[in-house]
């Protein structure tokens, strides 16, 4: 450094410096004037070529939305379809005085407070030639009357749109979601690009989960316009790639079944295939009217349904999460056949109490059947607490919350619908995790028959049941079946079991035991579930369940309680029973015990599914659950 | 430092600036009252543009109103910075920005396709900006404690401080910050005496190079750009139609323009961009060529100015850094109103000061500050 600056020359470098700044300054005004002359080369040598096109310059790109995908159900019955609908715009460029007009237009069409000052606010940030929605969805009437005084409101048009329409309204609303206008947030997660045309995106439901399919790709078309902007024809088009058509698993006439079997109850049915995972029906109950949301909610309507205290809008059967109960224990049952806990001999005594030794609390048991001494599969049948409770104290936490963890308890089960709920599966680490507190014995009982911390969503019930079913063998539920319109299923459907997956027990033969543990639930004498039995020509393995709501009514009648304490009512089943198709579950809030409100349920969706389509008898189902037979 | 002859301006006249040489503002606000009031003339006109290319929206003015207002801000603490300090800093910011630039390439955030931006938080940085101005510095701060024309060393040296920021930039993909870099770090070599026939070597260098940069550097994107450019036609949805309503736009405007507030091409929505990297062709068509080259005019005599304060300055490196600073404005112009016209192939550079948007305009104005520095601080004595 020392040695280099020793030889600086600063007058001379500054002098050459300055030879330097002005070859410089002279390639700059070179540059400049290179620019200049192509400036005038385009405004004044070609300015008349270049004033023409300007005024000719009536070729603009407008894009074109692409159709959404269909969707339909499992047998072709159209879910979600697009209607045409018309709607009027106004341009404000065109518009002298803006009040007169809509005053004149309020004469021709009911035009409410709400639609003019939603017009009024987007009028602000519209450009002044772009046209924006004054009225959507006009009737056939309106559209008529516009065009006879057209003439009398330049600026005004009748837009023909298609619009989202779900032919069943609530029947699939909570499955299937709804479209609704692109809000700010979304915006900025989509690719502004592709819906540069589109007004509307998935919101929920199916319709959100496969808005990738649905949606399609956006088109373009060259139009040529007047001087004012309005479009006298299409020059050239490039059509938008529509979006896919949807074929889901869902059986709609299932569906109604289940929702009918419901009633006015609030509650949850999922039933499933068992080895395809396919959803068969999927019902939350009550639901909404979808179509509500297409063309804009008003702010009433959806405060209402909202702050409404049976929840419409929730989708219980996959965000639900309802404790057990005893639905749990054909799963426990097999959880400690496969520690060695327990064997299909044992006997416990059912009548009476338990106690953990060294605790003085005492946990109470229902009378039950003869002298009370109960083995492994009429305790499931009948639903015995202290022989779980006495199973559960032998087996401990881990052993039992690992094994239940292979039917997907606690898990998210990866259906393809987004807002799925994991629920709790208790454990050790869990507390510790969710309440940083250890674990008590107390609490592996409660455990043990469903109450406690345990929480299920009915989709995980009913995914456990299935795997029950299939003694073992695991499956993904899920909601897509194909796409297009060809027969050909997915190249690679979302949910084909992975046969390495499976839960191993010890001994082949504790699935039997358990099942016809769940058999005698439905069949047996003094099963819990037997009320459902009336002429049944197949079999029916299910278990019920009943899930506390509240502690402090323990002791008092299920008629005797206010609503919101009463329990709830579970039942699982599959059937038939020696070669399980179909796997059910049912939750209804509040309905008491799971064998009286749940169970019959179930059983008109089995009988519907596994009798086939004999639609006099689904009315017949229907109204008799209407009417609140039992 | 010594040996230069502090006396003696580099025009070889005596000096004539005394004590009272340098104006009120000048020595209290370190502000150079010349280049502040053509850079206000064109901030203004270019709100004016603005105004009329949004559709008569004030609320999208009021928003390049404030971004105006933090550049300038920008620019009046970097002139109350010496320059002595700015050159002590020199390596530290050049050495932060390429750290920066790689922490882009590894956790940047993803925008429009291209990873730019580091997320701090609050705001999004964008390291290549700080490079704008860190190459020149740092090249300058190299040669400046060494005796000019570079020789082979500082030639190489100097080099690796140009192209190894600027290929990260243009890896990210960045063509146009990428074109300015390595441009501004040019400048200061050149300025410095680099041998003409270097120069021209490097020019056929490149002119070689330019096959191996279409297959090797370049992104799909960018390849198509060139071949719009080659041939507008092509892509008649695309770049293609930009270029061909800009320049519908631009010579419909005639010799005196169409008027404010009045030109169809931008306002009926046939020209894009027309708020940012376009925003020429609204000044041609509302003003014509006679606002055209007024406004060209107000350009080149902010980079004359640059040019006479880099002449001015009173130590190499100012007078090297000075000199980069505006000649590399120039570029933004040249580039920019060249893409425009269709004389260049579409980079993304904005029309300084007139162009809505920020990042580049807080950059912009940084430089004006180090200039206005230079020349405010510099020593004064009386002849």
């Amino acid at each position: 450094m020392h040695h280099s600056k020793a030889i600086k020359d600063g007058s001379t470098e500054a002098r050459q410096f300055f030879r330097r700044v002005v070859v410089a300054a002279v390639a700059v005004c070179l540059f400049t004037g290179v620019l200049v002359n192509q400036m005038v080369k385009l405004q004044v040598r070609d300015h008349e070529h270049y004033s023409t096109l300007s005024q000719q310059n009536r070729v603009r790109l407008q894009p074109v939305p692409p159709t959404r995908g269909l969707i339909y159900d499992r047998n072709g019955v159209l879910l979600a379809e697009n209607r045409p609908s018309y709607r009027l715009t106004v341009t404000p460029e065109q518009v002298r005085d803006m009040p007169a007009l809509l005053a004149a237009l309020g004469e021709v069409v009911s035009l409410d407070e709400a639609e003019i000052s939603r017009f009024q606010q987007q009028l602000q940030r519209a450009r002044r030639f772009h046209e924006v929605p004054l009225k959507l969805r006009l009737t056939e009437e309106e559209v008529a009357r516009l065009s006879v005084h057209r003439h009398r409101f330049p600026g005004v048009e009748v837009r023909a749109q298609l619009t989202r329409h779900y032919p069943h309204g609530e029947h699939m609303a909570h499955v299937l979601g709804y479209v609704g206008r692109i809000s700010e947030q979304e915006l900025r997660r989509i690719d502004t690009a592709n819906y540069a045309g589109s007004t509307h995106i998935g919101k929920s439901g199916v319709e959100r989960a496969y808005e990738n399919l649905l949606h399609g790709r956006v088109g373009y078309e060259q139009v040529e316009t007047n001087a004012l902007g309005r479009v006298l024809r299409v020059l050239e088009r490039h059509p938008p790639e529509p979006g896919v058509d949807l074929y889901l698993t869902l059986d709609s006439r299932l569906q109604r079944v289940a929702e009918a079997a419901l009633g006015d109850q609030r509650g949850s049915v999922v039933a499933m295939d068992v080895h395809t995972g396919d959803i068969l029906a999927m019902v939350s109950h009550p639901g909404y009217d979808p179509n509500l949301f297409v063309g804009g909610i008003s702010h009433q309507q959806f405060q209402a349904l909202q702050s409404a205290g049976s929840q419409p809008l929730f989708n219980r059967a996959i965000r639900g999460q309802y404790p057990p109960g005893s639905t749990i224990k054909p799963f426990v049952a097999l959880a400690g056949l496969h520690h060695g806990e327990t064997n299909e001999t044992r006997r416990v005594q059912c009548s009476g109490q338990f106690s953990i030794p060294g605790d003085d609390r005492v946990y109470r048991g229902r009378w039950h059947s003869n002298d009370g001494l109960l083995a492994l599969r009429e305790s499931i049948a009948e639903s015995c607490n202290i022989y779980f409770y006495d199973l559960a104290y032998r087996m401990g936490i881990d052993d039992m919350s690992g094994f239940l963890a292979g039917f997907g308890f606690g898990q998210l089960s990866g259906l393809d619908l987004n807002g799925e709920r994991r629920g709790v599966l208790p454990s050790r680490d869990w507390k510790r995790g969710a309440l940083g507190e250890g674990w008590y014995h107390g609490e592996t009982l409660h455990t043990g028959i469903g109450q406690g911390y345990f929480s299920v969503t009915p989709l995980q019930l009913a995914v456990a049941t299935a795997v029950m079913a299939n003694r073992g063998q695991a499956v993904q539920p899920r909601l897509l079946a194909r796409t297009g319109d060809d027969a050909e299923p997915l190249e690679a459907p979302p949910a084909v079991p992975d046969p390495e997956e499976r839960v191993v027990v010890s001994d082949a033969r504790h699935w039997d035991a358990v099942i016809e543990g769940m058999e005698m639930t439905v069949h047996g004498r003094f099963g819990t579930a037997r009320r459902i039995d009336d002429g049944l020509d197949y079999r029916i393995a299910g278990k019920t369940g009943t899930a506390q709501v509240s502690a402090r009514m323990r002791d008092v009648d299920h008629e005797d309680r206010p609503y919101h304490h009463r329990d709830h009512g579970l039942f699982v089943a599959f059937a038939p029973a020696e070669a399980p198709r179909i796997a059910v579950s049912v939750v209804v809030e509040h309905g008491g015990g799971g064998g009286r409100s749940a169970a019959p349920v179930a059983r008109q969706v089995l009988d519907a599914y596994l009798k086939g389509p004999v639609e006099a008898e689904v009315e017949v189902a229907a109204e008799v659950s209407e009417h609140g037979g039992d | 430092m010594a040996a230069i002859d502090l006396t003696r301006n580099p025009l070889g006249t005596r000096s004539r600036l005394g004590t009272s040489g340098l104006s009120p503002l000048q020595r209290y606000l370190h502000l150079d009252g010349t280049l502040l009031t053509a850079l206000l003339l064109v901030a203004l006109f270019g709100l004016a543009v603005l105004y009329s290319s949004f559709g008569e929206n004030p609320a999208q003015v009021q928003k390049q109103l404030i971004r105006l207002g933090i550049a300038f801000s920008v620019m009046l603490a970097m002139a109350q910075i010496p320059p002595s300090t700015l050159r002590r800093w020199t390596p530290w910011l050049f050495a932060a920005g390429v750290v920066m630039l790689l922490a882009v390439m590894v956790l940047g955030v993803m925008g429009k396709g291209a990873q730019r931006w580091l997320d701090l938080g609050i705001v999004r940085f964008q390291p290549s900006e700080l490079m704008k101005l860190a190459i020149p510095m740092m090249v300058a701060w190299w040669l400046a404690e060494r005796p000019l024309p570079p020789n082979w060393r500082s030639i190489v040296i100097c080099g690796t401080f140009i192209l190894v920021p600027t290929a990260l930039i243009a890896l990210q993909p960045d063509l146009g910050t990428a074109v300015v870099t390595a441009a501004s770090g040019f400048f200061v070599l050149y300025l410095a005496g680099l041998r003409w026939r270097w120069i021209f070597a490097l020019l056929a260098l490149l002119a070689a190079a330019a096959p191996l940069l279409w297959f090797f550097v370049m992104q799909d994107y960018q390849q198509q750009r060139v071949l719009t450019f080659l041939n507008p036609e092509r892509d008649p949805l695309g770049a293609g139609y930009h270029i061909m309503q800009s320049k519908i736009a631009i010579g419909s405007g005639g010799l005196f323009g169409k008027g404010w507030l009045n030109g169809t091409q931008a306002h009926l929505d046939f020209l894009p961009e027309r708020h940012t990297d376009f925003v020429m062709a609204v000044v041609s068509e509302e003003f014509g060529l006679v606002g055209v080259v007024q406004l060209l005019a107000v350009y080149l005599f902010i980079v004359g100015r640059g040019l006479w304060i880099a002449v001015n300055a009173q130590d190499t490196w100012s007078r090297l850094v000075g000199g980069s600073l505006a000649l590399t404005f120039f570029v933004y112009v040249f580039v920019n109103a060249g893409m425009v016209s269709g004389l260049l192939p579409v980079v993304g550079l904005p029309l300084p000061l007139v162009s809505f948007g920020g990042t580049s305009l807080v950059t912009v104005m940084a430089a004006f500050g180090i200039l206005m520095s230079i020349h405010t601080h510099r020593r004064i004595w009386s002849s």
